[in-house]
């Protein structure tokens, strides 16, 4: 293992985060206090509790999700395409390093990111609702494996995009959907039968499900079904992307 | 002595079907200073990049002071440093920033007096703190010698370093290179200039569509290199050359205007003014002379002609 190689991609990938500061924390907490307004002051005060938590507090999970996926994804993207786009990737593929590390170093600040960032949200969430944490240390640990598996998705996006559009349109056309259906603002039970089904697919209905039982005891899908299936997600992300820098593709010539 | 990089038999054949490198042997021996010439395309950058693992090679083996560079790719690639041709360095970074982040890369532990030292040899000190972005070009070129040198490389490639480089920065460059090769650094250097081949390199190898068609001594290639010529504009044509200038190696042209010598770097000096003398004895008179030397691209050119 080459330890000085991952503490040098990931300080300099946080860096990088440090220097965008304002952007990296300002925007998805903005953006996010004003689903709390809109959707738990404002419509969250005529609505009826679901599973006995008031709509405001019932949605808090799912809004930290839906901001966490988008940052990890699109954080995890553009780390891995600014290297291949201004060409500085030639020192990292240059170096003793393994695939592997390559991986840990940049995903992992990535997460490191999100993680931070959720739980900033977490807290400006507080201004605006009440909200208890039933499993503190599982809310902990579900928001670390999301923020783990989407940043190694991201990551996989940053490879193979081609150029800024893709590399901010994907993310878009596929993290928002998965988000919006994923449960963020409603329980899936609410949904007809057939969509509950297909819902199934979605990979955030596990993320979401579990991390709402860490505050709330309540869920869609069994807490042990959510986490194998975040296990799993986690799992294929990082197999592909063990390939896809084994074989070089799309990276190198 | 086993060679430090020994190329075998390689081979790329770019995605798009173009043949960039034909069947590459080449060895690099320990400790030298090797100039890898050719024209722009002839695929200099293509074998440097698959040696220091950008590029996939299609065929044929690479070793690095024996380390095959796929299979034990880790122990052959912390020996090797490499300055890149285009100028890829994160602009947003600053120059101490990026040096250490360099160094971490390639598994050493931090060194400051180390990268202290290294950024003062290359006038880069006082810049430390500044971003990239607010760097001239050969400063940056600079921070990527020093951005390859941080980790200690024991082989150092450097791709056309001196392209765009000023006249004074480029004698520090190679007075650099010198002192990196009194240090054990074996280098592999590409260059269009043949001054600096001519005043640095141990030996010099010539690629040409892909193919490395010589490899030779500097002091042997430089009896080829070496010719140059002078050109007399004569002012009444004459029909041929007077046997009293037959000791010359001369030659006339066509319309019998144009009177050329052929020399070289160690042909005795006082030979042009001999030939200068006898050129009035005979009551030739010229308007006009230059001399002119062969460029590399010439060389070049008339060297893959000749092996067509
Ligand atoms: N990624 C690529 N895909 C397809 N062809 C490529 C690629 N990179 C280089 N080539 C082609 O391979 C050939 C060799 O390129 P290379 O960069 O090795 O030349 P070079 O000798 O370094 O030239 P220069 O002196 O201009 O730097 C060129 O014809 C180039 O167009
Ligand atoms: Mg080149």
């Amino acid at each position: 293992m080459n330890g000085h190689a991952i503490r040098a991609i990931y300080l300099f990938e946080l860096a990088r985060a440090w220097r965008t500061l304002m952007q990296s924390i300002a925007s998805p907490v903005l953006s996010t206090s004003l689903y709390f307004v809109v959707f738990g002051a404002a419509i969250g005060s005529r609505m009826v509790a679901i599973d006995g938590v008031s709509y405001g507090a019932y949605i808090v999970p799912g809004l930290i999700m839906l901001t966490v996926l988008n940052e990890s994804t699109s954080n995890a993207a553009f780390g891995i395409y600014m290297p291949k786009f201004t060409g500085t990737m030639y020192e990292i593929l240059s170096a003793p390093v393994s695939s592997l590390e390559i991986v840990i170093g940049f995903v992992g600040a990535a997460a490191t990111k999100s993680v931070i960032l959720g739980l900033i949200i977490l807290l400006t969430a507080r201004i605006f609702v009440d909200y208890s944490i039933e499993h503190p240390f599982w809310m902990l640990g579900f928001l670390v494996f999301t923020c783990v598996s989407f940043s190694l998705f991201g990551f996989i996006i940053g490879v193979m995009a081609e150029s800024f559009e893709q590399l901010q349109v994907v993310p878009m056309m596929i993290i928002t959907p998965l988000a919006f259906l994923g449960g963020s603002f409603y329980s899936i039970q609410m949904l007809p039968p057939l969509w509950q089904t297909i819902t199934l697919f979605n990979p955030v209905v596990y993320l979401v499900s579990g991390f709402r039982w860490s505050f709330y005891g309540v869920s869609d899908v069994g807490v042990g079904i959510s986490l194998t299936m975040i296990v799993v997600f986690m799992l294929v992300c990082l197999g592909i992307v063990t390939w896809l820098f084994k074989t070089g593709y799309k990276i190198k010539p | 002595m086993q060679p430090i990089i020994e190329v075998q038999n390689l081979s790329k054949t770019y995605q798009s079907g173009f043949q960039a490198l034909k069947n590459v042997d080449l060895s690099i021996r320990k400790g030298e200073i090797f100039a890898l010439l050719g024209p722009n395309g002839a695929g200099k950058t293509t074998l440097i990049s698959i040696i220091c693992g950008i590029v996939n090679p299609s065929a044929g083996k690479v070793r690095a002071d024996g380390y095959d560079i796929v299979k034990d790719y880790r122990r052959a690639r912390q020996l090797i440093g490499l300055v890149p041709q285009e100028l890829a360095v994160n602009i947003f970074e600053t120059v101490w920033s990026t040096v250490t982040f360099s160094r971490g890369l390639f598994g050493k532990a931090p060194n400051r007096p180390y990268l202290e030292q290294l950024l003062k040899d290359l006038s880069l000190w006082d810049k430390k703190d500044s971003k990239i972005m607010a760097l001239s070009g050969g400063m940056k070129r600079r921070v990527l010698i020093a951005k390859a040198l941080a980790y200690e490389p024991k082989i150092l490639f450097l791709d056309e370093p001196t392209a765009g480089v000023d006249v004074e920065l480029r004698r520090d460059m190679w007075e650099m290179i010198r002192q990196l090769r009194d240090n054990g650094v074996t280098i592999i250097l590409t260059t269009h200039y043949i001054e600096e081949a001519e005043d640095m390199a141990d030996r010099v190898g010539v690629i040409q569509r892909g193919e490395l068609i010589l490899v030779e001594d500097k002091h042997d290639l430089m009896e080829k290199l070496g010719k140059k010529q002078l050109s007399l504009q004569l002012v009444e044509p004459i029909e041929q050359i007077p046997s009293a200038l037959s000791a010359y190696s001369l030659s006339l042209s066509e319309d019998g205007m144009q009177l050329t010598y052929q020399y070289d770097h160690q042909s005795d000096q006082a030979a042009i003014a001999r030939l200068l003398r006898s050129l009035s004895d005979e009551g030739l008179d010229y308007r006009d002379l230059h001399t002119s030397q062969s460029s590399l691209e010439d060389i070049f050119v008339s060297l893959v002609e000749e092996k067509v």
